[in-house]
């Protein structure tokens, strides 16, 4: 669930667990009331601003956590899993911010979820963290879990995801798999390299939307960019260096959004 | 357990259970808060030494004489400070504790967890019912060694048990404070309600010995009644039980109504 602050994601992750109530609609999970115990048990929640005891260590909360749950992993695999092995014995009020992200990720887990709701859980994890966040998602997803998170990173969504919906001030713009997304979106990034600077005048009147010109460099985003490269050479445009890509996470989100408030 | 097993072993039948068993979750839990109250000593230490401070200043130097009725001034001193500290594990406990897991926003992360709430106050009763235990029990045998009181086992434990049980009322009024006061007023909030309504009700110095205003106004201080229980134990109360009992289940009622309030008016802040 991708969208910027304030998009509704937590709101949304809320009412799923049954910890907001709708004004309208209902949410069920597993067929069940989300607050029904045994749909609790099939859940593992990350809660963004969400606490633990602080003088219990890591291992001790995990071992409460596993007793909510009627299948738990082994204590030492979840925290394994998380990153946190060399942290096990150390009380939680001791842990870096990264290092308390990873211990709400192993109390996420350590029930052995069916789903997992994880709501914007890398937030000040380091580039360790996340690599190995990443890698236990991975694994958890390839293991058949469904993974539910929030993020407003793009590339993360684009990296973790298969089925990303874009959500702003409460409504779902898209919902689509990242190549789809792509698809939907005006899809083509160009990039040149000019061998003498180029005025923004220059690129005037093109199928495109200028997104930056700096000195040699310029970046276009266009539906047409065959059409777009016939006239910047019929125009005479020194091109040294060229690339065409299709445009990333970011763009596309951009776009739509964009799109969003112009027929608003 | 992989995926593929476990779908095998749903579809076959009962093989998984739907939830994990409530006892285990009990005892993990309440295991989890006594030991998590242990490592801050602000709470453990206090809990435990303040009413035998208390009993060695106000208790000690009279626990030879005489009330007017027979009974053991000393006896009757180690009741009151019991009733004390009974009701401060059960004020601090819970006020500070409920309002230090809202600060720290323990609850949001439990409320999306399988333990019920139920389990959860549980185990905190367990807790506090184990602190307030430890606290009389140490209270107890200090008077004994080192103040020569002299009681029957039996004195003792039915006025273990009368306080234990009767507790209830001090519950409420700690979750009271814990759903109104943040956890920075919650500790200065307890100490104001407490010490006064401990003092006024004739637990630190006999209400005889108290200001006439004081005396007024004891009879409607739940602490006076909960005096009563322990009083009672050693002979010296000074109303009949079901008056006391009358007294605190109203009481309880009030906190408890003040706590559900609160907790609801957050409630419905905090979740919408």
């Amino acid at each position: 669930m991708l969208g910027p602050n304030g998009a509704g994601k937590t709101t949304s992750i809320g009412l799923m667990l049954g910890l907001r109530q709708p004004t309208a609609g209902q949410a069920r999970l597993f067929g069940l009331p989300p607050t029904d115990r045994r749909a609790r048990s099939r859940c593992g929640v990350m809660l963004q601003e969400s606490g633990t005891t602080s003088v219990l260590t890591v291992r001790e909360i995990v071992d409460v956590f596993r007793a909510y749950y009627p299948a738990p992993l082994p204590g030492e695999r979840a925290i394994a899993m998380a990153g946190l092995g060399a942290q096990a014995g150390a009380r939680v009020g001791t842990l870096s911010g990264g290092q308390r992200q990873r211990l709400y990720f192993a109390l996420a887990i350590c029930g052995d979820p069916d789903v997992l709701f994880l709501d914007e859980p890398t937030v000040g994890m380091d580039v360790e963290a996340r690599r190995a966040f990443v890698t236990s998602v991975q694994t958890l997803a390839a293991g058949g879990k469904t993974i539910v998170f929030t993020s407003h990173y793009l590339r993360e969504a684009e990296e973790l995801a298969r089925r990303i919906i874009v959500i702003d001030r409460g409504r779902v713009i898209a919902d689509a798999s990242p190549q789809e997304l792509k698809g939907a979106v005006p899809g083509k990034k160009i990039t040149l390299v000019t061998a003498r600077p180029l005025a923004r005048e220059a690129l005037a009147g093109l199928p495109a939307r200028v997104l930056d010109v700096t000195g040699e460099r310029a970046s276009l985003l266009s539906n047409e960019p065959a059409a777009v490269l016939r006239e910047l050479f019929r125009r005479g445009v020194d091109v040294v260096d060229l690339e065409v890509t299709g445009a990333d996470l970011e763009e596309a989100f951009l776009a739509l959004t964009r799109r969003e408030e112009a027929g608003a | 357990m992989s995926a593929d097993a476990r779908g095998a072993t749903t579809a076959a039948g009962p093989a998984r259970r739907a939830v994990a068993p409530l006892g285990r979750m009990l005892l993990t839990q309440a295991r989890s808060e006594i030991r998590t109250r242990w490592r801050i000593p602000a709470f453990s230490v206090t809990i435990v030494a303040l009413p035998v401070l208390f009993f060695t200043f106000f208790g000690l130097p009279y626990v030879k004489q005489t009330l007017p009725n027979g009974t053991n001034l000393g006896a009757y001193l180690v009741a009151s400070f019991a009733a004390y500290s009974v009701g401060s594990v059960m004020v601090f406990g819970f006020g500070i504790g409920v309002s230090t897991e809202r600060g720290l926003k323990v609850d949001v992360l439990m409320r999306a967890t399988p333990l019920p709430p139920l389990i959860a106050i549980l185990a905190k009763i367990i807790n506090a019912l184990a602190y307030a235990l430890l606290s009389l029990v140490v209270l107890i045998v200090y008077a004994v060694i080192v103040g020569g009181v002299r009681q029957d086992l039996v004195v003792w434990a039915d006025m273990v048990a009368r306080l234990l049980a009767g507790s209830v009322p001090f519950i409420a009024l700690g979750f009271a404070i814990g759903y109104t006061c943040g956890p920075n007023v919650a500790p200065a909030a307890a100490n104001l309600v407490y010490l006064p309504l401990s003092f006024a009700s004739g637990l630190f110095l006999p209400l005889s010995q108290l200001p006439g205003f004081v005396r007024a106004v004891a009879p409607y201080l739940p602490a006076y009644h909960y005096g009563q229980l322990a009083w009672s134990a050693v002979g010296a109360a000074t109303e009949p039980m079901p008056v006391a009992l009358a007294w605190l289940a109203g009481y309880t009622a009030l906190f408890l109504a003040i706590a559900f309030r609160a907790y609801r008016r957050e409630e419905s802040r905090k979740f919408g």
